[in-house]
């Protein structure tokens, strides 16, 4: 490394043409394809001449369903790339024995499975659930939008200028090396000097504000913009565990941000918070990221719970069975996700009743959710059930989960805790829950939903093939793992030396291969159903015979979702109504008063994001600069007044009209 | 039919076992590890006992519910039940109840904190022999193990008599590791200027392998080491083998030894410095360093005021470290394939005894800081007669 002139240093702080990693060819080819992929992109709309249109209906919009298709974008397509680093890892995993040290060095792995971790956590499954609920919520409870429409497109965009700092470190020096939750002090100053911590941080920083306030916005939008008769004991399921969720979301982010807070004062002005030396105490941190990253856990699983609730009730043609004992154990989840944060170091030395405690409470939450397993089942019993894909990925959930339950209560028992922590049996665990929970949750909303979205529906035969290469897929790709488990085999490990271990990684392996293949088929249904859309066009509305409210208007809803607020009787609002023999109104529509578009949450975001590569490469003038900006826009935009407008009852005509047309023509 | 065969799918991982794999956890050679192991078991059947009803359930009424089968009985409004949630909620709460009390019970008695009491292996007649101390330090990437007894060291390898309890003081220098020796026992981290204690005992001679269970950087999947389990005689010959060594893990030695490295070859100390352990808990094997023992007195009198700020350059710790670990993760980058051919041939462990003799020994402290230095030390001597 040479020297380099003050004016330099001062101009681009620690950034140098040494931080692009052109002299590795998998980042090289990867950059290389990532660019003409973007090109492609671009030129195809340019051709097309769409750049205003998504300027103007997409970027800048407030619109909660756009602002929810949106996440859902952002969360698969970050999605292939956490994937594309789980499959490097399973290759070096199965290749890395004796002498062979695989293709991968740790260099390059520690950065493959930390960036792995935090964008399948923050930047798949977190937009993925807040896409799902951000969409369909407002939906069930009959509301025209959310309670905050700038704030939520803000916050939409604040986790996007995250997710694009975590695919800037691929191109632009690293990543952390720290596996995901970076310890310290490992992930101190001192023991990783690099970028790769600060991309964590400001990655994290800048999404997280995103999290949090769209935690606060549909907490808000629950609790104040129900229609009228739907009292909270009459709140769709799904809704009843946004809201927790978002208590949650709530409680436990600024934890986190806290917690970050203080190891970017350690990394940025020699504070020792979480130093080995001069007082620093490194358990802190375990502590304070824990008391987030449990919750957080919960934060990614009762959504899908309450999507695998309106699932079985609709797909089995019932009502779900035991709705209050389904609210109460939701919440008791809530509240118990707090008490069991110190199950993740049992091992740091805590004492029996401390470590019994935590273990015990920890045990205390399967009770809740093993009632919920019951519930589904016996929604399911006497019931009519169609195996449509929602309820295949819901059937294929509750076989899956259960096992990873299982082994989450084995691992709740402190000194069973002391043999299989850390170990890939625990890996084993929590892919089980995810993939097993979250994953096919958010693949059964996706296909149970999406009628809704596009109006029409996805094509079943590359649904199925997606399924069944995932189901196939994840229990060849963690079972084996278990096994490993139990042979004394632990994580984030990049070469072993006993042989007899490649044939259980090998396996891995073709496991993941097969979710690669799952993965594809899904998005091959996406194609072939765009393309057939057509044929699998529903006009009604309503393709499943649902339940909820979101299926009393089209598809896909219009701006106002409801040209007149529903009036709520029953906890299955719209199977209700239909049973009543609802009758859409035709006329007697009125001025409907909404929010207007902006590019202010955009310009926000986009200047955090420059404000945080700035601090990453130490680049303080931009800093500054981007930090001034950012209040200036802030300021700037609370002087905007055009802020609403009505849709014209003349308009809203035209448009119910033409549904009334169109469901005629059914 | 989809749902008939998922039902068999979850028993795969049953096959594999079964295919005779060393599932080194479930049969492990030491006492602790093997009442953890039956304490795995004993949770799986129990919880068992309510997963594979809900598994076989959710088949069987998935496919007797299906639409297709028009004389299964459907109930569209049937929704609730107050026997059925009787059941639903208490089957789960007494299997937790009996996991509860079991977790209590067992979370005490194989505390690893908690010293052995009278082992099963051993010959209830006999008297229990002294625990074996070990004093282990985890390092970038190797370990080091103390004797304090034996006034032995060794890197790399472990040793200890069958039979004979084993009483472990576990820390690090500088990031968190977690000692595992899955024959043995259960693990528990090693943390910089933390001090953990595992008790354990091993019953079965063997050779077995030890590694650290927590990520701790670029070095992390080497950093394995041998467990030798031993008979008495055995141990006997082994410690007299690391007392021939003719070593000496001196202070000076110590600092080298941490420096960062990986794959080193075992190696043996005939001497150790007085005192060690303790230093490398408190942060100052560096005698330019203040141990934070002192730091801690020095503060819980109140602290020295604006005067402490001269002892700030005394404390620092990590940022020395700096230098070195950021060299080695340079040296990461050329591959490990430059480093391995060194390990195999001993030829690691000569460059590595070189280094620790041309190793720069630090001028003792002079002067100012001199000063410094008698000022605490009678401070932190004026604290302990406080007490």
């Amino acid at each position: 490394m040479q020297e380099r002139s003050d004016l330099m240093n001062l101009l681009f702080g620690r950034l140098s043409l040494a931080a692009i990693p052109y002299h590795e060819p998998i980042l090289l080819w990867t950059f290389i394809g990532t660019a003409l992929a973007g090109l492609g992109v671009f030129a195809w709309v340019t051709k097309l001449g769409k750049w205003g249109y998504i300027w103007r209906e997409w970027v800048c919009s407030i619109d909660h369903k756009r602002i929810g298709v949106m996440y859902i974008i952002l969360g698969l397509v970050m999605m292939l790339r956490g994937f594309a680093d789980a499959i490097m890892m399973r290759l070096q995993q199965a290749m890395a024995f004796g002498d062979n040290l695989g293709y991968l060095p740790p260099h390059h792995y520690d950065q493959i499975f930390t960036a792995h971790g935090v964008i399948m956590i923050f930047f798949v499954a977190m937009p993925l659930v807040t896409g799902l609920m951000n969409y369909v919520v407002p939906l069930q409870i009959g509301a025209r939008d959310v309670a905050f429409p700038f704030l939520n497109n803000f916050s939409y965009w604040m986790t996007v200028a995250g997710a694009m700092l975590v695919m800037l470190s691929l191109f632009v020096g690293e990543f952390a090396k720290t596996g995901w939750l970076a310890y310290p002090p490992l992930s101190g100053l001192d023991y990783s000097p690099d970028v790769g911590v600060d991309y964590y941080i400001w990655a994290l920083q800048i999404a997280g504000v995103g999290t949090l306030l769209s935690g606060v916005n549909l907490i808000v939008t629950i609790v104040k913009m129900r229609a009228p008769g739907m009292t909270l004991m009459k709140m769709p399921v799904f809704t009843w565990t946004a809201l927790c969720t978002n208590v949650l979301i709530v409680a436990a982010f600024p934890v986190l941000t806290a917690v970050l807070v203080l190891l970017s004062l350690d990394r940025y002005v020699d504070t020792n918070f979480f130093t080995n030396d001069l007082g620093g105490n490194p358990m802190m941190y375990v502590n304070l990221i824990w008391i987030w990253g449990h919750p957080e856990v919960y934060i990614l699983i009762l959504p899908v719970f309450g999507v695998f609730s309106e699932v079985v009730a609709t797909f089995s043609g019932k009502r779900l069975f035991g709705y209050t004992s389904m609210v109460y154990a939701t919440v008791v989840i809530t509240i118990l996700s707090y008490l069991v944060w110190l199950h993740h170091f049992f091992t740091m030395g805590s004492g029996a009743s401390v470590n019994s405690f935590f273990g015990i409470t920890t045990m205390i939450i399967s009770i809740p959710t093993g009632a919920k397993m019951f519930n589904w089942l016996f929604t399911m019993y006497r019931g009519r059930i169609r195996f449509e894909l929602p309820m295949l990925w819901t059937i294929g959930f509750m076989l899956t989960f259960v096992i990873g339950g299982m082994t989450g209560v084995l691992l709740a028992v402190p000194p069973a805790d002391f043999v299989l922590h850390n170990s890939l049996f625990l890996i084993a665990h929590f892919h089980n829950v995810i993939i097993g929970g979250v994953v096919f949750g958010v693949f059964a909303a996706i296909s149970y939903w999406f009628p809704k979205v596009a109006g029409f529906r996805l094509n079943e035969f590359w649904g199925k093939c997606s399924f069944w290469f995932w189901l196939v897929g994840f229990l060849l790709a963690f079972m084996p793992l278990y096994v490993l488990g139990l042979m004394g085999v632990t994580r984030r490990v990049s070469h072993f030396d006993d042989p007899s271990l490649q044939i259980w990684f090998v396996i891995a392996a073709i496991g993941a291969f097969l979710i690669l293949l799952g993965i594809l088929s899904f998005l091959i249904q996406l194609v072939v159903s765009i393309r057939d859309r057509e044929s699998l066009r529903d006009v009604s509305g309503d393709p499943w015979n649902a339940r909820t409210l979101e299926w009393s208007t089209s598809s896909p809803p219009p701006e106002y979702n409801f040209a007149f607020t529903p009036v709520v009787h029953d906890q299955d609002a719209w199977w209700d109504m239909k049973q009543r023999g609802y009758v859409r109104p035709q006329k007697g529509f009125i001025d409907i008063h909404m929010p207007s578009g902006t590019a202010a949450g955009f310009t926000l975001a986009s200047i955090s994001a420059v404000c945080g590569f700035a601090l990453i490469w130490h680049i303080w003038w931009l800093g500054a600069a981007a930090f001034f900006s950012l209040v200036l826009s802030a300021i700037i935009h609370t002087f905007n007044y055009k802020r609403d407008f009505y849709i014209k009852s003349e308009q809203v005509r035209r448009v119910e009209d033409a549904r009334t047309q169109q469901l005629a023509s059914v | 039919m989809p749902a008939r065969f998922l039902r068999f799918l979850p028993l795969l991982p049953l096959l594999g076992l079964l295919s005779g794999c060393d599932a080194i956890v479930l049969k492990p050679f030491g006492e602790i590890a093997q009442r953890q192991a039956n304490l795995v078991v004993v949770s799986t059947i129990l919880m068992l006992l309510i997963v594979l009803p809900v598994m076989a359930l959710t088949v069987i009424f998935a496919w007797r519910y299906r639409a297709s089968n028009t004389e299964a009985e459907y109930d569209p409004e049937w929704n609730h039940s107050t026997s059925l949630e009787l059941v639903i909620w208490s089957a789960p709460l007494l299997i937790i109840i009996a996991l509860g009390a079991i977790t209590w019970v067992t979370t005490h008695t194989l505390d690893p904190y908690r010293p052995l009491q009278q082992t099963v292996a051993a010959d209830a007649s006999k008297p229990q022999p002294a625990p074996l101390k070990v004093q282990v330090v985890a390092m970038d990437w190797k370990w080091l193990f103390i004797y304090p007894d034996y006034g032995i060291a060794t890197v790399n390898q472990l040793a200890a008599p069958v039979d004979r309890p084993i009483e472990f003081s576990i820390t690090a220098t500088s990031v968190m590791n977690s000692l595992y020796i899955p024959a043995l026992a259960g693990q528990i981290y090693a943390m910089p200027a933390m001090l953990t204690k595992l008790h354990a005992v091993i019953n079965t001679a063997g050779d077995y392998e030890g590694f650290s269970a927590n990520y701790s950087g670029a070095g992390f999947s080497d950093m394995r080491f041998r467990f030798l389990g031993m008979s008495e005689l055995d141990f006997d010959n082994w410690v007299k083998r690391a007392r021939n060594s003719g070593d000496e893990l001196s202070r000076e030695a110590y600092r080298a030894l941490e420096k960062p490295s990986r794959r080193d070859p075992v190696r043996y100390y005939a001497k150790v410095a007085p005192q060690l352990f303790d230093k490398v808990l408190n942060l100052c094997v560096d005698p330019n360093k203040m141990c934070m023992r002192d730091m801690m007195a020095i503060d819980a009198r109140g602290g020295l005021g604006l005067a402490g700020i001269h002892n700030v350059a005394r404390l620092r710790y990590d940022e020395e470290r700096r230098r070195d670990y950021v060299m080695s993760l340079c040296a990461s980058e050329r591959g490990q394939a430059a480093l391995a051919p060194l390990a195999g041939e001993g030829a690691g462990e000569k460059a590595a005894r070189s280094a620790v003799e041309a190793s720069p020994t630090r001028a003792q402290p002079q002067g100012e800081t001199l000063s410094f230095l008698t000022d605490t030390n009678t401070l932190a001597a004026a604290a302990t007669v406080t007490r």
